[in-house]
């Protein structure tokens, strides 16, 4: 791992891999250091930023010094079931390229334990980790103008889903009715950071 | 009910506040006014606390009448402000009766004009703002003529006339950056930037697009998406940079070079498409 210095507030820790920066997310998580204002997790990154005056980064720091991260976090947030309806207009295409049926990939969708590594595109959008091997496939070639919300997509090693209506080049496998951020709840996203999901289908 | 009602509008005229920091991890955007002193001194001037919602107007061009008497003060450049046609200055505090007009004119430099009525503007917030953020959506729709927006009950004293006049937007700028986080991805990311650029019509509340000399790479590899931060320069595989501004995403796939100084980003938020624009390197311990 190595902190990179991020402009006069923030260090970017990086990472040897998604395992660790889950980890030391976690760990950072747990501890609750005064003065840090964000922690957002990325790939293989972790940004730490610290209120101005506030000794927060050199806290973390400490925390992550000390702090096993070999080991998966012990504790998971919150676990999450979506009912999905696999209609997807990539279904087919995902099928064939992976050289399976239909019923086969909605079995491997359904059958894997996916965890939000990180998020971003919009909010309240998860880039889900735990996509079985035969579903990791690329990108479309030529992204959709218009995705539309709840739709439940893969794209290289992620798993995800469209909160809302917006341009996109993920593989669509179906749709979700469940609603993924709401600005005004006590809890504005569904997936956040180390949240478990599973999806089944309806 | 104490409101503010949208006689006319300019390019784009949004509700801003000092924004939403906190929700990065959840791709929420940061947002907010982008010249953050403009908007504090305006709410200063009519008696707000500094991070009570004002109005962020592209190119002036705004004109709003209150229903009940207020205070309103207009700040970022100079420019034109008059009360029923009368003259009245901008970065000072106005004394406006009911129903009459307020009208900010066409500021001869920058491009942002911060409104700031007594009482703050009361529209619902959303994640704990009531600032726009053209990039998610998030927040009160863009304000349009004919909108009426509510008004919270004035709490303060409006400040004296203490305040330091206000300074044109230079054709040029250079802005003090800090390295990294990824510069050894560039060949020589100092160099690459201390030439002058030029920002482009692009240019939003996202980021400003810079035209000029591209960047080179050291590494072709592509970059796993990481956090970036307001004032991030991210260079994408065309090695023309984009400084993010407040409305920026919350991650991101290209590597940031080098990130400017806080003091400097009010000054961007006032730089006009056309305007010059260099980076000069800045010691992580000093303040230059």
């Amino acid at each position: 791992m190595r902190w990179r210095p991020y402009g006069e507030q923030a260090a970017l820790l990086d990472c040897a891999s998604l395992e660790q920066m889950s980890a030391a997310r976690a760990a950072l998580a747990d501890a609750a250091v005064e003065g840090v204002v964000e922690l957002v997790p990325g790939a293989r990154t972790l940004l730490v930023v610290e209120e101005p005056g506030s000794r927060a980064l050199e806290t973390a720091r400490t925390v992550l010094a000390e702090a096993e991260l070999s080991r998966p976090p012990p504790e998971i947030p919150r676990e999450v079931t979506l009912d999905v309806h696999y209609d997807g207009a990539d279904l087919a295409l995902v099928a064939s390229a992976a050289g399976l049926a239909e019923d086969e990939v909605v079995e491997l969708h359904t059958g894997a334990a996916y965890t939000v590594a990180f998020t971003g595109f919009a909010p309240g959008f998860g880039y889900l980790t735990g996509l079985p091997a035969q579903l990791q496939q690329p990108r479309l070639d030529s992204p959709r103008t218009r995705v539309p919300a709840g739709s439940v997509a893969i794209a290289g090693e992620y798993a995800g889903v469209y909160p809302r209506p917006s341009p996109g080049g993920w593989r669509l496998l179906g749709h979700t009715d469940a609603t993924l951020f709401d600005a005004g709840a006590e809890r504005p996203a569904l997936f956040e950071p180390g949240v478990r999901v599973r999806f089944r289908s309806v | 009910m104490r409101a503010l009602e949208i006689v006319e509008t300019g390019a784009l005229t949004l509700v801003q506040d000092l924004g939403r920091p906190g929700y990065a991890h959840l791709g929420v955007p940061p947002s907010g006014a982008l010249d953050t002193a403009a908007l504090r001194l305006a709410n200063r001037l009519v008696g707000n606390a500094e991070d009570a919602a004002g109005i962020e107007t592209v190119l002036g061009g705004l004109a709003v009448r209150a229903t009940e008497s207020c205070t309103a003060a207009v700040t970022g450049p100079p420019v034109p402000v008059t009360v029923d046609g009368r003259a009245v200055g901008s970065h000072a505090p106005v004394p406006v009766r009911a129903g009459q007009r307020l009208a900010i004119g066409t500021p001869a430099t920058g491009l942002r004009c911060y409104l700031a009525v007594s009482g703050g503007l009361a529209v619902e917030p959303v994640l704990g703002s009531r600032s726009r953020d053209v990039l998610s959506g998030l927040g009160p729709e863009p304000l349009e003529p004919g909108m009426s927006v509510p008004l919270g009950p004035p709490t303060g004293v409006p400040a004296g006339a203490d305040v330091l006049p206000p300074s044109p937007a230079p054709a040029e700028l250079v802005v003090p950056v800090l390295l990294g986080p990824r510069d050894d991805w560039f060949t020589d990311a100092a160099a690459g930037l201390s030439v002058w650029w030029t920002i482009t019509a692009e240019s939003n509340r996202v980021g400003l697009r810079l035209d000029g000399p591209p960047l080179r790479r050291a590494r072709t590899a592509e970059l796993p998406s990481e956090a970036v931060l307001t004032g991030a320069i991210q260079v994408p595989p065309d090695g023309r940079p984009i400084l993010f501004l407040a409305d920026h995403p919350t991650t991101g796939g290209y590597p940031v070079a080098a990130t400017v100084r806080r003091t400097s980003l009010s000054a961007l938020a006032q730089a006009r498409p056309g305007t010059s624009i260099r980076f000069r390197l800045s010691s992580r311990a000093g303040n230059g």
